[in-house]
């Protein structure tokens, strides 16, 4: 076994680790925090697989920004925690977990993993190469996108500023 | 191998030594430079064997004795664990962005080659703002876990705060990078190393004689995106005049209300240590770096045409000393800054932010990308 297969499953199963304790954490500031390590584990990951680009994103945008707003919310509201329907949703989300367990399983008894688990080459990850593939071949979803951000944020400002 | 990660291990001790101990130096630089600007003596209580030492005796070994020695108190209602991985995550968050940060050129020694910088990543200048992105939680997570009013509105207030300063922060960099085409600092502070003659299109060359001397450092070439990325810089720091989350006029000592001992004193620490971090930003973009004027790998070449050879340590230590210097400068321009201007209110911090350095950090882009696109 060679070094990078054991920084994966160390990185794996801490991923795991921070993900259950977002499900299973009774403080919702806690599970928030949890989410935080969580998404900065999958940006360590981003890093081993020779993209730092998007790793440092995932930190930069998740882990740095929607995260601080999520604690935000969380902090002023203060929600108290509320265990209404608590059956219905034990329920469902044991059904998802199996019927998604259930895929996969039929999906790794073909013998064939779905995504070939060879690491990207060290520059296909660098900011040169995510930046040329953005202005030429992706030029116009990005373009789209950045438009769908802008009616957002004019949305929000047209929110804040209503009357009440 | 071995040798390999030694120079590594190295690399990183020199830097957290160097940034540490100039953090506690400039908390006494602060005591005894405040004192000088407001006509007192400063710091000279405590002394050994009757040797007060310039107060250094005070701030350098009283004070953190003090503080190591104190209870440390954590709020009944508050949360034991949280309340303690704060600080370290605030002084953690200060010490590690300085990694990506070039000291200087390259060390050859027989036939290996030492980049002077501990981390060498292709991304380089995004890995400061990712880093100093998760320094808001250092202050979000101890502001909630003291469960104090003024703590959590301390909290809210800096996390707003670093959160708007950020977005200036990150644009008005932008001009620097697109001039120098790359977002790796040691690139950028090579970049810095030509004079400014070398950039000059043909259509404004007869400006030569004027400004041609001069080397291509970033504030040259971008005056505004300087002022605004010190701005935003200073106001990361949370120190007067943006003290706001601290607002000790209103919120006592706000996010760190309930610290005290050993863990406040790492809030203290890491404050320092991010006023070193701005300051080495703030160098390595705008003034060169480790460059000294006219300072080639292999001595100094006047652009007079006069050329002094120099040995490779001696260029090295040059180097290394003209950065060392150039960071401590600007780490008194902060102390002088923070003991001359009045603090704002918060809604001023606000618009500061966003109605004033956010615009123009727009605007230096724009501007910058169409100079570029015309002198190409």
């Amino acid at each position: 076994m060679d070094a990078s297969l054991i920084v994966f499953y160390v990185l794996a199963a801490l991923l795991v680790l921070t993900s259950l304790m977002v499900v299973f954490l009774r403080n919702v500031v806690h599970c928030a925090l949890a989410l935080v390590a969580a998404l900065f584990l999958i940006a360590v990951l981003f890093l081993t697989l020779n993209a730092p680009m998007v790793g440092i994103l995932q930190i930069l945008v998740y882990a740095g920004a929607i995260m601080v707003l999520f604690l935000f919310v969380i902090m002023f509201l203060n929600p108290v925690a509320q265990e209404p329907r608590r059956v219905l949703w034990w329920g469902l989300g044991s059904l998802a977990a199996v019927f998604l367990a259930g895929s996969l399983a039929v999906f790794m008894s073909n013998g064939e993993s779905l995504v070939d688990p060879v690491a990207a080459n060290e520059a296909f990850g660098s900011p040169e190469m995510l930046a040329k593939s953005l202005f030429t071949d992706f030029v116009l979803p990005f373009e789209i996108a950045s438009v769908l951000l802008l009616v957002a944020i004019v949305g929000a400002v047209v929110l804040a500023k209503r009357e009440s | 191998m071995i040798i390999d990660v030694g120079i590594v291990a190295a690399k990183a001790f020199l830097v957290l030594f160097m940034v540490l101990n100039l953090a506690g130096i400039l908390g006494w630089i602060e005591r005894k430079g405040s004192a000088l600007i407001q006509d007192r003596i400063g710091a000279n209580r405590a002394s050994i064997f009757g040797l007060a030492g310039m107060g250094l005796v005070n701030t350098l070994i009283a004070d953190p004795l003090k503080f190591l020695t104190k209870e440390d108190f954590v709020p009944p209602q508050g949360d034991k664990f949280l309340h303690t991985l704060a600080p370290c995550m605030a002084l953690f968050i200060a010490l590690v962005t300085f990694a990506v940060i070039p000291f200087g050129d390259v060390l050859v020694l027989g036939d290996r080659v030492i980049n002077l910088q501990v981390a060498n990543l292709n991304v380089g200048i995004l890995y400061i703002f990712a880093i100093a992105s998760l320094g808001v939680y250092g202050i979000v997570i101890g502001a909630w876990a003291s469960n104090n009013k003024f703590s959590l509105l301390g909290g809210v207030r800096g996390s707003a705060q670093m959160f708007s300063y950020e977005i200036a922060m990150g644009l008005s960099v932008m001009g620097v990078l697109m001039i120098f085409g790359t977002l790796e600092l040691q690139e950028i502070v090579r970049g810095q190393g030509t004079l400014i003659r070398d950039l000059l299109p043909d259509s404004v060359r007869f400006l030569t004689p004027a400004i041609g001397w001069l080397p291509a450092w970033g504030v040259f070439l971008q005056p505004l995106a300087f002022l605004l990325f010190f701005t935003a810089a200073v106001a990361e720091t949370k120190r007067i005049p943006f003290d706001l989350p601290e607002g000790e006029s209103e919120l006592v000592a706000g996010y760190h209300v309930e610290y005290s001992g050993g863990k406040f004193l790492m809030f203290f620490a890491g404050e320092f240590a991010e006023v070193v971090t701005a300051a080495g930003l703030t160098v390595t973009l705008f003034f060169g770096g480790w460059q000294v004027p006219y300072l080639m790998r292999d001595g100094f070449h006047f652009p007079w045409g006069e050329v002094v050879l120099l040995p490779h340590l001696a260029v090295v230590l040059l180097q290394v000393g003209a950065f060392t210097v150039k960071v401590v400068f600007f780490c008194w321009l902060q102390i002088l800054l923070r003991w001359s201007v009045p603090r704002f209110r918060y809604d001023q911090v606000m618009r500061l932010g966003w109605k004033m350095l956010l615009p123009l950090a727009l605007l230096n882009m724009v501007v910058t990308a169409i100079v570029i696109i015309a002198v190409q």
